[in-house]
């Protein structure tokens, strides 16, 4: 008796455990957008980027080409781990032949791992990491948007040459956070700045008076952000509290967002200077694309991931109209080969290494004086022509690259 | 300019008063913790997710309300409270007979349940609340630049501690109380009614916890995960002075301020571990902790 | 923490009865294990066994030793850290790298162990929490764990010099292979005469002390082996899943763990493996919808407190001791 309702209870949990689903044809091109749904970067990906793909296959018009393109979601927590796990089972047992977006430098290196192993497409737009077209580059990743190199270079760069020449680092103690700081700080010091101190603060740090008391001691002219996210929400809130903008310092996001701008208002943020490849108010495309975005996201308008996003999955579907395969190694391939051009980032290429090339812009943050709409928050400052936007192919010791 | 270990006196002092604000949020939420605890006999795990409700609270009166801070320093801890009480009545005075750990258990699903509304209504990136006009700007102390509000938090949190108590150790409903903590059945059998006063206790205790909240919105963001991380290290700071006394939980919550004060000067890397490397170090000296009496 | 009115004493008749049931329930098991990839996606029960492994392991300290840990999830991750880096770095071959994991949970479980059983019940449960929390943040900042990217592509190489791991079939069985060494020596454990011993200090600790014995040092040696038993969990998961990241060393997964020793029935044999593999099972479910994984988890613990102490496998044997006994 006891035998029987072991066995029925193991057999219950069993079969409930997630039967393997049926491949589906080759026919369907499946993309799944794996990012972050609920928490930190949701709003400058989530639900957003899943509109932006959506975009993309109707402006495409997939289905008078014959093809039939499904998209699916998931949230990967920020956690490698279940990224990593989404993405194994989406391409194991769901047929996912492109996974696209994937904010988080950690969770995309997990998942670009995955894509390579098995042989589909990773097009990544939310991402930071320059290693994931670095030492860790493969054949099957496409980096989109903007990377750490590129934030570093632009603002670092634009600053010094403009009076900004002596620097303060307030740093998220961990990987991503050392990398900014070092990035940033070669950049200062090649166009003739110094860095006059640094303070590394814990991830997540609720109150940062004491590292802004440290930066304000400094006397330095900028302090620079080498954090994310919340950090550096929180970081701009309590240095406005403490006064040091008025003070005569300035604040320069290494990672801000217009999403972040957004939450923190114009009053805390303004003056902040920052570097982006995409803002909906840059010319008509942009503005008729972010219309139709901000008609489907709920008022929410377009970030620069939300454009790579689109853009990247426009450049996929050509890709696989003029192969007409979607052999995900081939696929890249192609992508590489052929230039892209679509209306947020204009004309392009993609590189050996999977590093889109487009050009960059350094922004500053209006003052709510000068904001006249919803969004109105940014001014173009200057121009990075793309040759100089992204780090060089050569310094990148991506071993693709290498072995040419 | 006198420095200590390189360190200029001036930014010194700046950071130690840093360190007295951060303390008042340990000292207040430790001293909720050791009411329930002294009564109750559990350790309250959603303690975290309460002082995140204070701040929530003092949000939607603004919003939905339009109470500005000085309602919600009075209303979020009563609503904070009165939530509370529901618990206890509801759930928590059914486990009274059982190991204590099953109160930790409940607290601890508790909490897990309502940091997940939260974070599902509201998403986790946080939402802002604007300090009151009053305590806007600052004043030059001539070696820091206080923030009016950080000053108003450090004198704020101190009284309220200091009555509290005063109340517990100099009153006669303090008396009953720690009358009750040793012996519920004979205070019972005087008269008092003993199940009423764990059930008002509870929500006291939860009640600073929102009061805590309520002081921590306007300058940090008001966000469904603000107590998580937070009750772990008031954890640590309840282990550290033991659970012996009130006067106990207030001293090491603000000393144990000022120690990460310091830590963020001389060795920042460490500001997250410093307070547990002291847990430690006193669990190797003195288990019972500085202030525990067993 | 005593498991409620779990086990009253036996006669020796009824010690042979459990033991007959043990068996067939094992064999059960084992069966249902064998046959489960062909049936079920094979990465989805990889990562059921780690976890009712590592579930295991801490209802051998709560369930027998009466120790209620809030920090276990250091243990799972720390060995993780430990055996990614032996694979990846120092080139060690599966097993070795596994044991590395092990050992170096076991040395962390040393430390803790002594710093915590100074305390007991509610402290102790704060003290472990606390100290994880400690680790959690050294896990962060330290060079070698790769911070928030965590250690990636782990290589599974060989197991043995022979068992090639890239075929998940083969890593399969051999994970199934670690799992039921791991759970026969907890059950080993259980029933020696060290396991009676530790049963007598969970039931009235200063009587066990009036014996004769030296509590502390059991708890300590029981706290230890749980450590231990949880780091070849974290360690296999690491190389399972190519990946050692935060998520392991995390206190939410300290209370993943207890919620499912928890559910399955604290105390029991049987308990953490079905409690585990229900967690997962509901994860599985309920991971695309974020929060509510959490609002859930949440809400069994509260049932499970209030109305459900002895979980799953508990209210399953009362139940077939009361038909057996009525």
């Amino acid at each position: 008796m006891k035998f029987q309702r072991k066995l029925l209870a193991a057999a219950v949990m069993a079969l409930s455990a997630g039967a393997v689903h049926a491949q589906i044809s080759g026919n369907v091109i499946k993309i799944g957008v794996l990012n972050d749904q609920s928490s930190l970067y949701a709003d400058l990906g989530g639900q957003g980027s899943v509109n932006a793909v959506k975009l993309a296959i109707e402006d495409f018009k997939a289905k008078e080409k014959g093809l039939t393109v499904e998209v699916i979601f998931a949230d990967h927590q920020n956690k490698p781990d279940v990224g990593s796990q989404i993405a194994r089972k989406w391409i194991d047992s769901e047929g996912v032949d492109m996974i696209i977006d994937t904010p988080n430098s950690g969770v995309a290196l997990a998942v670009s791992e995955v894509v390579r192993e098995k042989g589909k497409v990773f097009i990544n737009s939310g991402a930071a990491s320059s290693d994931l077209t670095g030492p860790k580059c493969t054949p099957n990743t496409v980096h989109w948007t903007y990377d750490t190199w590129m934030l570093a270079n632009g603002t670092g760069n634009a600053i010094v040459k403009t009076g900004g020449d002596s620097w303060f680092f307030l740093t998220a103690d961990y990987a991503f956070g050392h990398a900014l700081e070092r990035d940033t700080e070669a950049v200062v010091l090649k166009s003739g700045g110094k860095v006059v101190g640094k303070v590394r603060h814990p991830l997540n740090t609720q109150d940062f008076s004491s590292f802004l008391l440290q930066a304000q001691a400094s006397k330095a002219k900028i302090i620079g952000l080498a954090n994310a996210g919340g950090d550096t929400i929180n970081s701009i809130k309590q240095a406005s509290e403490f006064g040091i903008v008025k003070g005569g310092q300035n604040l320069a996001g290494l990672l801000v967002f217009l999403t972040d701008v957004h939450g923190l208002g114009l009053d805390k943020a303004q003056g902040l200077i920052l570097t982006s490849t995409y803002y909906w108010d840059l010319n008509d495309q942009t503005r008729a694309f972010n219309k139709r975005f901000a008609a489907v996201n709920g008022g929410k308008y377009s970030t620069m991931v939300h454009a790579g996003v689109y853009a990247g999955t426009t450049h996929y579907l050509k890709a696989i109209a003029a192969l007409k395969s979607d052999d995900g190694t081939k696929v890249v391939a192609k992508m590489k080969e052929m230039p892209t051009d679509d209306p947020l980032f204009g004309k392009g290429t993609i590189r050996a290494d999977g590093r889109k090339i487009h050009p960059a812009y350094l922004m500053e943050v209006k003052k709510p004086s000068e904001s006249k709409g919803p969004y109105d928050y940014y001014k173009v400052r200057a121009t990075i022509p793309a040759e100089q936007a992204f780090r060089p192919l050569a310094d990148g010791n991506c071993p693709l690259v290498a072995k040419k | 300019m006198t420095e200590i270990f390189g360190v200029p006196t001036q930014a010194l002092f700046g950071q130690l008063l840093i360190g007295l604000i951060n303390g008042s949020f340990y000292a207040l939420l430790s001293l909720g913790l050791a009411v329930i605890f002294g009564l109750l006999n559990i350790i309250n795990f959603s303690h975290g997710a309460q002082y995140m409700m204070g701040a929530f609270a003092a949000y939607f009166l603004l919003n939905k309300l339009g109470l500005n801070y000085w309602w919600a320093l009075v209303l979020a801890p009563l609503t904070v409270g009165a939530s509370g009480m529901l618990v206890e009545r509801l759930m928590l005075s059914r486990l009274y007979k059982l190991d204590h750990l099953y109160g930790l258990l409940l607290t601890f699903g508790l909490a897990l349940i309502i940091q997940g509304i939260f974070r599902h209504e509201f998403g986790s990136a946080g939402l802002p609340y604007s300090m009151p006009e009053q305590l806007t700007g600052g004043m030059n102390l001539g070696f820091m630049f206080l923030p009016k509000y950080r000053g108003w938090v450090i004198v704020a949190s101190l009284a309220v501690c200091v009555a509290t108590w005063f109340v517990i150790e100099r009153t006669k409903l303090g008396a009953y109380l720690r009358a009750a903590t040793e012996n519920p059945t004979i205070v019972q059998a005087f008269g008092v009614n003993v199940p009423r006063m764990i059930t008002l206790t509870y929500g006291f205790g939860v009640g600073l916890a929102g009061l805590a909240g309520v002081m921590a919105a306007p300058i940090y963001q008001v966000n469904p995960l603000m107590g998580a991380d937070t009750i772990i290290v008031v954890f640590a700071v309840v282990v550290i002075g033991g659970m012996g006394s009130i006067m106990g939980a207030i001293v090491t919550g603000f000393g144990l301020g000022l120690v990460e004060g310091l830590t963020k000067v001389f060795y920042p890397e460490a500001s997250n571990t410093v307070i547990f490397v002291i847990m430690a170090l006193v669990l190797m000296v003195r288990p019972q902790g500085l202030f525990g009496s067993r | 923490m005593a498991a409620p009115d779990q086990y009253q004493p036996h006669a020796s008749r009824d010690d042979a009865a459990e033991a007959r049931y043990h068996r067939r329930a094992f064999l059960v098991m084992m069966v249902l294990f064998i046959g489960a990839p062909f049936v079920v996606y094979p990465v989805f029960v990889m990562k059921a066994l780690c976890f009712a492994l590592f579930a295991c392991a801490f209802n051998l300290l709560l369930g027998f030793g009466g120790l209620l840990s809030f920090g276990h999830a250091m243990f799972l991750g720390m060995a993780g850290y430990a055996a990614a880096h032996a694979a990846k770095v120092w080139g060690l071959p599966p097993e070795l790298a596994i044991l590395a994991g092990s050992a170096a949970s076991t040395v962390l479980g040393v430390v803790v162990g002594l710093l915590a059983i100074r305390r007991q019940g509610i402290y102790f449960a704060m003290i472990t929490l606390a100290l994880a929390q400690m680790v959690f943040f050294f896990c962060l900042q330290a060079p070698f764990t790769g911070g928030e990217d965590g250690i990636q592509s782990v290589p599974r190489g060989r197991f043995l010099g022979f068992l090639d791991l890239s075929n998940t079939m083969v890593l399969y069985y051999v994970v199934l292979a670690i799992f039921t060494a791991g759970f026969l020596l907890i059950y080993r454990i259980i029933h020696s005469p060290f396991g009676q011993v530790l049963k007598a200090i969970r039931e009235n600790e200063p009587r066990a002390i009036s014996l004769g014995y030296r509590t502390e040092r059991y708890k300590l040696a029981a706290f230890v082996l749980s450590a231990g038993l949880a780091g070849l969990a974290g360690a296999t998961k690491a190389l399972v899943f190519q990946l050692a990241s935060l998520t392991d060393v995390h206190w939410s997964m300290s209370g993943e763990v207890v919620l499912m020793t928890l559910l399955g029935g604290m105390g029991t044999i049987f308990g953490p493996v079905v409690g585990a593999f229900a967690i997962i099972t509901m994860e599985n479910y309920l991971a695309e919808l974020g929060s509510w994984f959490t609002i859930t988890q949440g809400a069994i613990f509260v049932v499970c407190v209030l109305a459900f102490r002895r979980g799953i496998i508990g209210e399953l044997e009362a139940w077939l001791r009361k038909r057996r006994g009525g």
